[in-house]
Parts: C-alpha cells; structure tokens; sequence
C-alpha cells in the first residue's frame, strides 16, 4: 500500500468519552416530529427546505415571464415584481441553502460520517428545526398580509426598505421579514453550535481531523463562519426593526421623503451596508463551503480515485473560510465609502481566488488517471465544476475594483451570483441527493430519469446565465421590471431576454421530473443494498440501511484509515472502508 | 463519449458567442477607457484559463472514462504540481490587480482643475446644480429643503447665491473639462449612472459621494438609476449632453441662478398676496 503521508496514526487512542445513553423515542410524536434524532431532523429540514425553495423557483419564473414578456401580465407591477425579486433572493440564499446544506447535510452526514450515534445536544437540534420552522412560517405569512411582502431586494438596504415607496415599507412585510431573519439566525445558533461540537468532541475513535471526509469539513468551516457572520446581521435586523418601529435612526439620516420632512437624522445607511456584507460575504461561503466539500466526495467515489491534494484541498477550505470575512466591502465598491478601501478589499478579493483556483485543479486531478463513472452524481459534480468556474472567474472581473465600476449593479452581477452561487451548489445540493438517496431510503432513484433531468437541468441553466453576462455588458441595470427607452440598450436585448425566459421556463419544468423520481422511487426504487457507490466513509458501512436509531450497530466503527482509498494498489477491491483494517492496517487493533 | 463532446460543444459554443454576439458595451464618452481596457485583458485572462480547463475536463471524462478492468492510479498528493500551480495562479492573478489597482488611483485622484457639478436625486427624478461664476458650490443640507428651496441650499452662504439650479431639465457638460461629479440624495439610495461615463457611484442620503471623469465625446447620453429606490427605480430617467464649447456656453448663459429663483418666487408670493 502507498504510503500516505498524512495520515499517520501509531495506533488507535483509547476512547476519549463514554457512550452516552440517547434518547430513545417511545411514540410516533417523539419519534417522527418531535424528534431528537439527527437523521430525522435532517430529513425535515430538508423537506421544509425544499418546500420553500419551490416558492423561490415558481417566483424565479413570475420574474422571468416579466423580463422575457414586459407587459403581457397584468398582474406583474413594478410593486409585485420587487417583492417577487425580494423573496426569490432571500429565499434562494438563506431559506433554501443555507437551512439545506447546515441543516439538512449537516444533520445527516455528520454523525454518520465521523462515527458518531447522533449530535452532541439531540434536544436543542430538535429545537434549531422547530425555530427555522417557525422563521419559515413567519416568512410565508409575509405574502398574506396586507400590502405584501417587504419588495427591498434581498439586501434590504435602508433608508428605502422601511418607507412608503418600498413595497412592504411602511407595512407589515419589512417587519416580519426582520423577524423571520432573527428567528433563524436564533434557530441556526442552536443548530451550528451543535455540528461544531459534535464534529469537535464526538469523533469515533481513529478518526483524526485530517481524517474527515471533505464533506464534513466543508459542513464544519461553513458552520463556523455562520457562527461568526450571522450576528452581524442579527444586530442589523434588530437596529432596523427598531429604526422601523421606535423611530430611531441607527441607519437613517435626516431625509424628505416626497415633500415631508421625516423625523429621523444622523444614522448611516452605509453602516447598515457594512453588517449586512460582513454577514453576506461569508455567506456566500456558507454556501459553497459545503458544496465544495460534498463535490470533492462524489468526485473521488465516482472517479474511483483518491481525492487529489487532500491536506491542501482541507486547507484550502480553512483559508478561504478565514479570507472570507476580510473581502465583504467588495460588494460596496461604488456604495460611497472611502475610496481607499478599495485597494485592500480589491487585494483581498483578489488573493482569496488563489485557494479557490487550488481547489478545481484538484477537482480536476481527481479525475484524470481515474475510472470515471458517469452516474447522476458525477454529472452534476461535472456540472459543478463547470458553472463554479464559470462564476469564479467573472468573481475576477467584479473583484477588482476597477472593473466593478461599470459592471456593478448591472444584469452581469445578477449573471455571476447566479452562476457561482445559485447553479452551482444547487447542482451539487442535486448531485448529493441522488448520491446518498439510497443511503436514507434504501433505494435507489432512478438512473435514467436522473440523467435526463441533469442534462436539462446543466445545459438550460447555462443557457439562461452565461449570455445574461453579455445583456450586464450593454449596460443594461440589474433590478428593472422593464427597460423602458434608452438609446444605449438595442432591440435585440429583448429577444435575448424572452430566449432566457423560455430557458428557465424549460429548467423549472424539468425539476418536476426530479420530484417524481423522488416520490416514485420511494417504493419502487431499486433496492440498493448499504453501499451501492462502494463508498470508504462510514455512512455507507452501517449494519442497517437506512441507518436505525444509534446509525452503527452495538459497536461504534472505527477509523483505520483516510476517506480516500480508491483503487488502493495491491488492494482486493478498488475501495477501503475507513473502518476496514485492512491488508495492512495502519492502525493496529482496537 | 457523449459528455465529452457536449463540454467541447460547450467551451466552442461560448467563445463563438462571445466573438460574435452583438451584445457589447457602449461607445465611451469620457476619459475611462483604462476600465473598457481592464475588461478585455480580463477577459483574455480568465477566457484562456476557461477553455484550458475545460479542455481538460473534457478529454479527462473522454480518456478516463469507466472501462471495465481499468484501474485508477493512486496518487495522494503530488507537492511539486501543487506548487506550481499556487504560483502560476498568483501570477495571473497578480497580473489582473495590479492594473486594476493603478487605474483605481487615478480613479480616486481628482485632479485639481476639475470642475464641481452637483447631481441630486430624489424618488423618482434627478436634479442638477452648477456653481456659477465664482465656481464654488454653496453648502447645502436636506433639512434646509422647501418648496422654494428644492435642493435645501443654505441661504446664509455667500457661495450658494449664483448657484444654477437645473429642476426637471437636462444637465449640459462641456466636453473635455474634467469634473467632479458631487452627488447626493434627500430621500434614499440611488446611483447615478449613464453607461457611456463607465463611472458610477452610490447617492446617500447624509454625505455627499464623487467620482470625477473628463467628457470626451458630444452627443446626448440617457441617465438612470442604478441602485434601487423604490417603485419608480426603473422609471428614474434623466439626460445629460455633452456639448461642444460654444454650445455649452450659450446653454449656462439661459440658466437661472438660486438667488433669481428666490427673488423670483418673492415676487411671485407679493403678485398672489396683492389684493
């Protein structure tokens, strides 16, 4: 066997911590909705997730019908089209992907993953579900009061966001979007917490930190970083609830607004501008961070080839998670803030792609000299690759200051963040479903449906977001219901502009292929066995498949080895399990 | 095969359309071309980076694909590749922001014979206001703001009398002099901006926010609003003209100055109060 230079451990440390008895639930209540175990909780998290996310992707086309058809639907005003924007956004980045990879992944992946019976803290877990629950409601409910929800955009940059020409303004739709924005970042303080110390504390014995799949430590940084961003925008939302409610003026100088003379003076809205990007940056990250690391799995399990560079791929991971909160005033280069900011943040915009370029080429190493699958996952890890790249390199241009000045606040921004933040981790978020379906239920989705659905799903969503760079060249803002008249933007935007409307019309269609091969392949799914991808992570080697309550068997595995070994030379087979001692166990016996 | 070949379809597909597609900026009309120039070498850069790598991708999934016996190699970590890739990466990367950064100094650097023009927006229209003969602006302030004084210019500063006041009108700049933008808000945020300038800038309410260029290209030029305002953000339309000299001496020589106004609207007021 190669020598492995990362990976070596004389021999297995005794344990650190006893067993500790779970919670073991006794009726259907305790057991499927209140309920304390991870797995469940991810299942719910991930379908509450979903369910919202369906809202943004039906919202996503009431946005679209209006751009590629400006004035053929009534009922699309310039109010409803801003609050359509305003939710799909906050929906989209917050709601769905964030709530989806921390809290349904994270859930589900992380015990299993490092060897571990469920979370630290199973009570306050079931608790984060509930809180995100209740934020979610809150949130929908916004649609349902009178003058609908808050239409800001998802920044909700004061002063606008509280005033009357602000759809939701000066109604109750900023209010209970401030409130739903507390409510799950108070839910996911519970939630994050939890993964951190469960990854930190609750580690099967072996199983080192520079043993963790890649997945866990995406989940793992990105938590962290949300641990730190988030209270950031707390502390925004509280301050604007109260310049909205109490009339303070956190945010908000002395202003007229229409002809009156307001009665607020001295705020900074460019301080809220700050909180809200020291959240929103990492942010993105909290996103990607996950999506990085589930990638780096299905590539490696599907290629049949160790993942290339794993302690820089970890580091990698480290370093742009720290990075992450020094670069958040680039999305601020022309908000008027001192121009010499734009420098060190241009600079530190700048470095933070070095890391980020280590990682695709790594991807990409993993797979040459491998034996490439094409299942549905790979594809979509392919797709990744592709539409992350893409968004990473127009990152390039938006990064350096001098090039955002004309492009900021054009439709190529809309392109970029949609590129790098939208397609991309939902195409892995997609990719990790149809990897580790079979895992939860059993059975395996399927494989022709997948494929079909992956092929619309990659080529429509490039179709829509790749020429929409080049309507952002023309000049042509973002935000704008219609164009209106303007000499400067040509006829042939428009038609540009329905082609990209039929495009994402195609891609929304296609999804609901996906949720049928889901609920169809519940009980008429192939079985799958416990390891149909022959995977080396611990999840794929419980006793049970679906994993009972406890996930491994009377014993906890333990870890002999890294995550890594595919196609191991000398090897009987082209994987070892982590737990698998192996031919020649590196770590000696229990 | 077939997922190969749609990535090589794709990479051929994008550059063809980014050769070929219509959809290009706007002819400039100031001294910005630094940032058209910026654009292009970045996508120079990141366009050859994209079409390697994708190559690469695509011969990998070809080459590399599942065949029955193939084995993969075992490679854990390859420390050489590794470093060179770090290094050519930050070289690239190196090459994109350092003319990034110099062009940014001179975009922050207003130079000293520059003159002041002040845009000022509100929901949902743009007003404009030019210094007049003793070229300095009069200080202003949103609390001052009336119906006869629309831009709350402070009456007591000297400076603000022969201020022109440009309400609901189009703002004429003379071609080759460098100005320096000065723009602010009375309600909330809004962003002056015409594409043809390639600057632009947020609008605070609370401060007072810049940018300068130097106009080098007569012709009219649509003003629109880049950040959004409320309702009204896509309907924040305004012009501006860049006029030759002479032209643009004889459009200053027909504007009003705040003091005019004043004394207009006195007059006014007396007209209506008589009996």
């Amino acid at each position: 066997m190669a020598e492995i230079e990362n990976d070596s451990l004389p021999i297995l440390p005794p344990a650190e911590l006893e067993e500790v008895e779970l919670y073991h639930a006794t009726n259907f209540w305790t057991k499927y909705v209140f309920s304390q175990d991870a797995k469940i909780i991810a299942i719910q998290y991930s379908g509450v997730a979903i369910s919202v996310g369906l809202i943004a992707l039906v919202l996503s086309s009431l946005i679209r019908l209006q751009l590629g058809f400006p004035e053929m639907f009534d009922f699309i005003t310039p109010e409803t089209y801003y609050q359509f924007v305003t939710m799909h956004g906050m929906i989209m980045v917050v709601y769905l992907l964030t709530a989806l990879f921390l809290g349904g992944f994270g859930n589900y992946l992380i015990p299993l993953m490092i060897g571990a019976r469920d979370m630290a803290f199973p009570y306050v877990n079931m608790l984060s579900f509930w809180i995100y629950f209740l934020a979610v409601l809150v949130l929908v409910a916004s649609f349902f009061v009178p003058g609908g929800p808050t239409g800001a955009g998802w920044t909700l940059y004061p002063p606008q966001a509280i005033l009357s020409g602000t759809p939701g303004g000066q109604g109750l739709g900023i209010i209970l979007m401030l409130l739903s924005l507390a409510l799950f970042i108070i839910g996911f303080t519970m939630g994050g917490l939890n993964y951190v110390v469960t990854v930190l504390q609750m580690r099967t014995r072996g199983m080192t930190m520079m043993r963790l799949p890649l997945t866990v430590w995406g989940i793992f940084t990105a938590t962290v970083l949300a641990l730190l961003a988030f209270p950031a925008l707390l502390v925004a939302t509280v301050m604007m609830l109260f310049d909205r409610l109490l009339e303070t003026s956190f945010f908000m100088p002395s202003l007229v607004e229409f002809g009156d003379h307001l009665s607020y003076g001295g705020g900074s809205p460019i301080l809220f501008q700050h909180l809200f990007w020291f959240f929103g940056h990492p942010e993105v990250y909290i996103v990607a961070l996950p999506a990085f690391g589930i990638v780096s799995d299905l590539i490696s399990t599907h290629a049949r080839k160790n993942i290339f560079g794993y302690r820089m791929m970890v580091w990698a991971i480290v370093g742009i998670g720290a990075l992450s909160f020094i670069v958040w005033a680039h999305h601020m280069y022309v908000s008027g803030m001192h121009p010499y900011f734009g420098f060190f943040f241009a600079t530190t915009t700048l470095i933070i792609a070095v890391p980020t370029a280590l990682k695709v080429y790594n991807w990409i190493l993993t797979l040459w000299n491998g034996n490439i699958h094409l299942t549905t996952p790979m594809l979509f890890s392919l797709g990744f690759i592709v539409t992350f790249l893409n968004g990473g390199l127009t990152g390039l241009f938006l990064g350096n200051v001098i090039v955002d000045i004309p492009l900021s606040d054009t439709m190529f921004v809309v392109a970029h963040f949609h590129m790098v933040m939208g397609v991309a981790p939902i195409l892995v978020v997609l990719g990790a479903i149809y990897h580790w379906y079979p895992k939860i239920t059993g059975r395996m989705l399927d494989e022709r449906l997948g494929q079909v659905h992956f092929w619309v799903t990659f080529v429509g969503s490039y179709l829509i977001f790749f020429p929409m760079h080049y309507i952002g060249l023309v000049g042509v803002p973002r935000r704008y219901p219609e164009l209106g008249d303007a000499a400067f933007i040509p006829d042939s935007v428009a038609t540009l502009n329905s082609f990209i409307s039929l495009a994402a019309f195609t891609v929304g269609i296609a999804q609901i292929l996906f949720l049928y091969n889901i609920f169809r392949s519940l009980r008429k799914g192939q079985p799958s066995g416990h390891n149909p991808w022959r995977a080396t992570t611990l999840e794929w080697q419980t006793a049970q498949t679906p994993p009972g309550h406890g996930n491994f068997g009377p014993e906890l595995p333990l870890c002999y080895r890294w995550p890594y070994d595919y196609s191991v030379p000398g090897a009987s087979e082209d994987f070892l399990p982590q737990n698998d001692p192996g031919p020649i166990a590196k770590g000696g016996s229990a | 095969m077939g997922t190969a070949l749609v990535l090589v379809i794709l990479v051929i597909g994008s550059v063809v359309f980014h050769v070929f597609s219509p959809w290009w900026w706007t002819p400039i009309a100031t001294n910005w071309v630094f940032m058209d120039n910026m654009i292009s070498l970045t996508f120079w850069i990141t366009g050859f980076v994209y079409v390697v790598i994708l190559l690469f991708v695509a011969y990998c999934v070809y080459k590399f694909r599942y065949r029955e016996g193939r084995v993969a190699a075992y490679e854990p970590e390859n420390n050489k590749l590794e470093t060179w890739l770090t290094i050519v990466t930050s070289v690239g990367v190196a090459a994109l922001l350092a003319p990034g950064l110099f062009v940014w100094f001179q975009f922050v650097t207003v130079p000293e014979d520059a003159t002041e023009v002040e845009v000022v927006g509100q929901q949902w229209g743009w007003s404009f206001r030019l210094p007049g003969a003793d070229g300095k602006l009069g200080t202003a302030d949103n609390r001052l703001i009336s119906d006869d004084n629309i831009l709350g210019i402070n009456p007591e500063d000297p400076y603000g009398q022969d201020d022109i006041v440009i309400d609901g009108d189009d703002l004429h700049l003379a071609v080759g002099q460098p100005v320096k933008m000065l723009l602010r808000s009375i309600d909330v945020l809004h962003n002056f901006y015409v594409p043809e300038f390639r600057a632009k800038m947020d609008m605070v309410p609370g401060m007072i926010t810049y940018y300068w260029m130097e106009p080098t290209r007569v012709g009219t030029y649509d003003v629109l609003c880049a950040e959004l305002c409320g309702t009204g953000h896509a309907y924040m339309r305004g012009t501006v003209l860049i006029d030759t000299d002479e032209d643009y001496a004889l459009w200053i020589s027909e504007q009003t100055t705040f003091a005019e106004m004043s004394t207009d609207k006195k007059i006014e007021l007396t007209n209506l109060g008589d009996p």
